[in-house]
């Protein structure tokens, strides 16, 4: 059975409409990459994934781990196992990192059914994600993202996604402004939490954050269409042509390429 | 000035102030109570005052955004000392079990001596106002009514009108007290709505260190009008840590003037915290007399239902290198108001003053208001002076990202309330009432206490 499933999905943000019928399936163990100019809707797809309230779902249906996700509230989502990587993460003066953490991974565990975590056994897990992503010790007990450079916040972000253990991740933009240290570090990261259960999607515009996270599937998205799927290659193909060939309302010359 | 028409028709009074006069103090003219001459003569004064100015109105500038009819509306009476009996069980529920040091406790306005600390520690002398003017302390005489002027106070001229006692604080020259000395003002008023006039004078003497807590709380439901008055003089470099809980019942009537006067190198800190009543007006005002002195006045408060909180400040800048701290933070839900005031005076010889305000009030529902003025009168024109007032919302951002990590929207909610509050929650030292301040702004979610 597919983790993810999508089906024609249609939204929009206010008038506009961005996303014009979007199917999509993942099964565990799969890492997409979505691929797209500005404005193509790749934002947008991962926002109403993770239920973001400014699009309005106007048709298709998202199914995941045989749930209606766009039923659910953004909680429940996360409480399902959906992790959104934030392109933008959100700087939360007064709420310390560890508190924000383990009140969001002990809120996920009591829908499960599992027992809350005390805080060693908390930081002992902590302690162990931390070694693997390079996060300083200092980080911890700073406020969430707070005063954190770019490349910080983007390694807080798949940090966050080593301590919750979500099933499917959705990474928007993690690359973004990310220097080739930074950008190896996340990369490094991500890599690790690669697993036969676990789902990836990411969503970039680059394809040199695809240097370090193969991909097994890379879609083209286009004015809110997927306009092309393919293999790890196409990644490459793209990085070659650019995004121009889309203006041209043609698919043919990548192909061609 | 105006005053309020008493709307007791069965009433034969006067005049309506001196109606309030023996209602609220016990006497028309402030003569009937024992005391030395002094003392009779400073509550005749007051009551005088009193009678002449009545109780302010929305017209009177400093009242624009608070009505206090409800107050004038009310037959208060003054609480017999029988009917401020209060079990140490009953006590239980307003002090804190974790605090330590010593704590001076008032039921009604009534020292209760066997709910209080019977002893102090060396360098501090703790009594009742009573007892200190018995033995015709030379401090009290000085300092009492010196600083809380009542010639345009109304609520300070009928707290000294009913002056008769209170709690007096000494600390001595040097003494670094590290426990703090808690001052509980309790009120019951289970026989009917009952008026109070808690009177606390504490002189703290150079060099000298130590943290008061100033408590007023009531049981729920129960209807009662506290009217404080707290003069603090504050001597050559001492250090004190000032705290005020207001934790009223949510149908009292809290009226409060604090008075703090420094001197050279003084330094002075307090925290108000706001947490209960319906009608809550604080005057919050500090005399900076003094070189190097370093004051801070932060302030929080949580209003909910129809409460209204009214924070007047002033810090008056009169000699030069004086520093003074200033954040103000509101959180209104249901139809709760707030009103804050911030005065900053700095005089013609405070140059290099650094005086920094700040006001926030956070609005969690749509239906909450907020009254903001900071009010900068600068005479001297080598000086630092910032304010800033902002009126916002919870970040919807910050609000999504914390659902988007699996933690629920009320959840989510009482974090980022939580979070607001926090860069005047982390500056309280006393890990108690930091602790307390945890529980209520994450009340009724399912997070734990977020202060260490």
């Amino acid at each position: 059975m597919p983790l993810l499933e999508i089906t024609d999905l249609h939204a929009r943000v206010a008038e506009k409409e961005i996303l014009k019928g979007i199917s999509l399936t993942v099964n565990p163990g799969e890492v997409h990459a979505i691929m797209g100019p500005n404005g193509s809707g790749k934002s947008t797809l991962a926002g109403v994934l993770s239920g973001r309230d400014a699009y309005e779902v106007t048709g298709g249906e998202v199914t995941f781990d045989g749930h209606d996700l766009l039923e659910l509230e953004p909680e429940e989502r996360a409480q399902l196992g959906v992790f959104l990587a934030f392109q933008y993460p959100v700087e939360i003066p007064g709420v310390n990192n560890t508190y924000f953490l383990r009140a969001a991974l002990n809120s996920i565990r009591k829908y499960r059914g599992e027992e809350e975590m005390s805080a060693p056994a908390f930081l002992k897990l902590v302690r162990e994600k931390m070694n693997v992503l390079h996060i300083d010790q200092s980080l911890l007990n700073r406020p969430v993202n707070e005063g954190f450079s770019g490349g910080e916040k983007k390694r807080n972000e798949i940090f966050q996604m080593a301590v919750l253990d979500p099933k499917l991740a959705i990474l928007d933009e993690t690359d973004s402004g990310l220097d080739i240290d930074a950008l190896k570090t996340v990369a490094e990261g991500v890599n690790a939490l690669r697993s036969p259960e676990r789902a990836i999607i990411v969503v970039t515009h680059y394809q040199r954050l695809l240097n370090y996270i193969v991909p097994d599937f890379v879609h083209v998205l286009s004015a809110g269409r997927i306009v092309k799927s393919g293999g790890k290659e196409l990644a490459l193909e793209l990085e070659a042509q650019g995004y121009g060939w889309l203006e041209s309302g043609s698919t043919s010359e990548l192909v061609a390429a | 000035m105006e005053f309020l028409l008493k709307t007791d028709m069965n009433s034969e009074k006067l005049t309506a102030p001196n109606s309030y006069l023996r209602d609220f103090t016990g006497t028309d003219t402030g003569s009937d109570n024992p005391g030395p001459s002094w003392l009779s003569a400073l509550r005749q004064n007051a009551a005088a005052r009193f009678a002449e100015v009545g109780f302010p109105t929305r017209r009177d500038e400093e009242w624009r955004f608070t009505n206090v009819s409800p107050i004038a509306e009310t037959p208060f009476t003054l609480a017999t000392k029988a009917q401020s009996e209060l079990s140490a069980e009953g006590l239980s529920r307003f002090t804190y079990q974790d605090l330590a040091g010593t704590q001076m406790v008032f039921v009604n306005g009534h020292f209760a001596s066997d709910l209080s600390s019977a002893t102090f520690p060396d360098g501090v002398s703790v009594k009742t106002l009573a007892a200190a003017m018995a033995d015709n302390s030379p401090l009290v005489e000085k300092h009492l009514g010196k600083s809380a002027k009542f010639d345009t106070e109304s609520f300070v001229a009928l707290n000294t009108a009913a002056l008769e006692d209170g709690a007096f604080v000494h600390v001595a020259a040097g003494a670094i007290l590290t426990a703090p000395i808690h001052l509980l003002y309790i009120s019951t008023a289970e026989a009917g709505p009952t008026v109070s006039h808690p009177r606390t004078l504490i002189i703290i003497e150079e060099n000298s260190e130590v943290t008061l807590i100033e408590s007023y709380a009531g049981a729920s439901g129960q209807v009662y009008f506290t009217n404080a008055v707290t003069e603090v003089v504050v001597g050559e470099n001492a250090v004190v840590d000032h705290y005020k809980v207001q934790r009223e019942s949510e149908k009292a009537f809290h009226i409060a003037t604090m008075q703090v006067s420094l001197t050279r190198s003084g330094n002075f800190s307090s925290h108000s915290i706001g947490l209960g009543g319906l009608l809550v007006r604080n005057d919050m005002n500090a005399y900076l007399g003094g070189e190097g002195i370093e004051c801070t006045l932060n302030g929080v408060y949580l209003g909910k239902d129809k409460q209204v909180f009214d924070n007047h400040t002033s810090i008056d800048h009169a000699m030069p290198h004086c520093n003074s701290h200033e954040i103000y933070k509101g959180i209104l839900n249901d139809y709760s108001r707030g009103v804050f005031n911030g005065k900053i005076f700095v005089r013609e010889d405070a140059q290099k003053t650094d005086a920094k305000q700040t006001n926030q009030t956070l609005l969690l529902s749509p239906n909450a208001q907020i009254d903001t003025k900071p009010q900068l009168e600068i005479f001297a024109d080598d000086v630092k002076c910032t304010h800033g007032a902002t009126i916002g919302q919870l970040n919807a951002e910050a609000l999504f990202y914390l659902r988007a990590r699996g933690i629920k929207k009320d959840d989510a909610r009482a974090l980022l309330t939580y979070a607001f509050a926090s860069d005047i929650v982390r500056r309280i030292k006393v890990d108690a009432i930091r602790s307390q301040l945890d529980r209520v702004l994450l009340a009724e979610s399912a997070l734990e206490g977020i202060a260490e």
